[in-house]
């Protein structure tokens, strides 16, 4: 098992966002997580790479539990992840180059020839080329994506976490963001935790869906299993009915 | 009975507002302390991020030159002027030119670090608030750390180091500027004599009277950077958020530049 949470709960005051996550990732596999908006996947993801602390519960990456490191250790682990951010996070202040550099800057020894010829492999990976100098502000939403991609990639790591990779592009971008997804798995044996409302993409994807509701992981499964659900509040999701038992929208 | 009832539960009132004040002033201050403590500690701790470190330099100190110079010409000439007044009515004509060291002292230990703390508060606290704020609520501090980064050592290390570096070489520049300002009012506006002007300047200023002013400067840079970074570290609530982060940033180290003015003017010696 490469990930595994336990009991996670997280509080913002009154308002109760997990409540008791128990989740399972095992190693190279492609878990989507769907649910309705604000109802805390991005703060279940950015619980295990260590963002945000739970108030109670347990997380364990590789079998170590890291919810109580020491920031040194927290380094390490950090070390196995990398995040394709909503908006793509790139920073406004650096270059294309030197965003998807970041990482290779400060995970790892190589020379200063040999980060910079990776990043491009990266970028050239994402199909961008000759963009290495532009800024942030100059590329379009869906080339932002697919920089926040190279620079999650560039330096290897071992699970990438998506946080609604296709919001925001068109379908076409959009399922060239899957592709780019699936193609990660198979070349780099990557472990996928994509989170997302897109049903499409998440069938596309996923080996296995988790749903989360009102707190708590309701349901996970193959796509088929999930698709086939007699689960009045998963069948409502993925049908996307206005009509059913899932009102507090 | 109940006017009675409706007084007490009044003062109750006034005073869970007053508690609640209390907590939250205790805990604002509790913030900011934990961040000075980080930014301690990681500015004797390696890696440095020396290129923010420059980048910062120029930020603070290079482009702020032009406000700066502004603002201390005009501040010396101003100051030249009532000085000015002030002897050719109290003590008489004639006696102005007497002037000239009390105009020194008075920019280059109060009016100089106030104007430059001030004006860098509101060009610099404010846009490390406003920088720090979008990146906040763009999630790109939260890349930051996902991509191995500590963001006290990225981003709040360099800025509060280069304000405490910069501040000081802007206040001795203005210095300069201002003291221009108050002897060319004297001397070429108003026609002092300027042997006996920059004699007196030269016989009572200590250099002390400069280096109190810098040290003066060095705290309120440090105040102005850890304030703009904390206020764009917490903020929450997009474009708004922004821009209620920047507006309590001046503010915040506007008031602080000017209470610990009077702090340090009554600790630090009057001279060496």
């Amino acid at each position: 098992m490469m990930i595994r949470t336990v009991d996670l709960y997280k509080s913002f005051g009154e308002k109760k966002v997990l409540q008791g996550v128990n989740l399972e990732v095992d190693k190279g596999e492609t878990l989507v997580i769907i649910g309705q908006s604000g109802s805390g996947k991005s703060i279940l993801i950015k619980h295990l790479i260590g963002l945000m602390t739970p108030d109670k519960g347990e997380i364990y990456v590789d079998d170590v539990e890291i919810t109580g490191l020491r920031e040194e250790d927290r380094y390490n682990i950090r070390r196995k992840f990398a995040m394709l951010f909503q908006g793509a996070a790139l920073f406004d202040s650096l270059t294309v180059l030197q965003n998807v550099r970041f990482g290779l800057d400060r995970y790892t020894d190589y020379t200063q020839e040999k980060k910079t010829e990776l990043a491009r492999q990266a970028l050239h990976r994402v199909g961008l080329r000759g963009i290495e100098s532009l800024m942030p502000y100059e590329l379009s939403g869906g080339m932002k994506k697919r920089v926040g991609l190279a620079r999650a990639i560039a330096y290897e790591p071992q699970i990438i976490l998506y946080d609604e990779p296709s919001t925001g592009i068109d379908p076409i971008r959009a399922d060239a963001i899957n592709d780019l997804i699936i193609q990660m798995k198979n070349d780099l044996k990557v472990t996928s935790i994509v989170i997302t409302h897109d049903m499409v993409s998440t069938y596309k994807i996923a080996d296995r869906i988790a749903m989360l509701y009102q707190g708590r992981i309701i349901a996970t499964g193959s796509p088929e299993k999930i698709r086939n659900t007699d689960n009045p509040i998963i069948q409502q999701f993925i049908t996307g009915a206005a009509e059913g038992p899932i009102v507090n929208w | 009975m109940q006017t009675w009832n409706s007084k007490l539960s009044k003062h109750k009132m006034r005073f869970r507002q007053g508690q609640t004040f209390f907590f939250f002033l205790l805990q604002q201050i509790g913030e900011v302390g934990i961040l000075l403590g980080q930014t301690i500690s990681r500015t004797f701790s390696k890696p440095w991020e020396w290129k923010n470190f420059i980048n910062q330099l120029e930020e603070v100190g290079v482009r702020s030159l032009p406000v700066v110079s502004l603002t201390a010409a005009f501040g010396g000439l101003v100051f030249g002027l009532q000085t000015y007044v002030g002897f050719h009515r109290y003590i008489g004509p004639g006696s102005e030119a007497y002037g000239g060291p009390i105009i020194s002292l008075g920019l280059s230990k109060e009016l100089i670090p106030i104007l430059v703390g001030l004006m860098i508060s509101g060009r610099v606290g404010s846009s490390m608030a406003a920088e720090i704020g979008t990146m906040r609520i763009t999630e790109q501090v939260d890349a930051l750390v996902s991509l191995g980064a500590d963001p006290v050592r990225y981003l709040v290390v360099p800025r509060t180091l280069a304000c405490m570096v910069m501040l000081p070489c802007l206040t001795l520049y203005g210095d300069i500027i201002g003291m221009m300002g108050g002897y060319f009012y004297n001397v070429f506006a108003m026609g002092v004599n300027r042997y006996i002007y920059i004699r007196n300047t030269l016989l009572y200023m200590e250099f002390w009277d400069v280096g109190s002013g810098l040290v003066k400067a060095a705290v309120f840079g440090g105040i102005i950077a850890t304030i703009g970074c904390w206020q764009g570290l917490k903020t929450e609530a997009g474009a708004a958020g922004v821009g209620r982060a920047t507006t309590r940033a001046v503010v915040i180290s506007s008031i602080l530049v000017l209470i610990f003015n009077f702090f340090l003017s009554k600790a630090l010696p009057a001279d060496l």
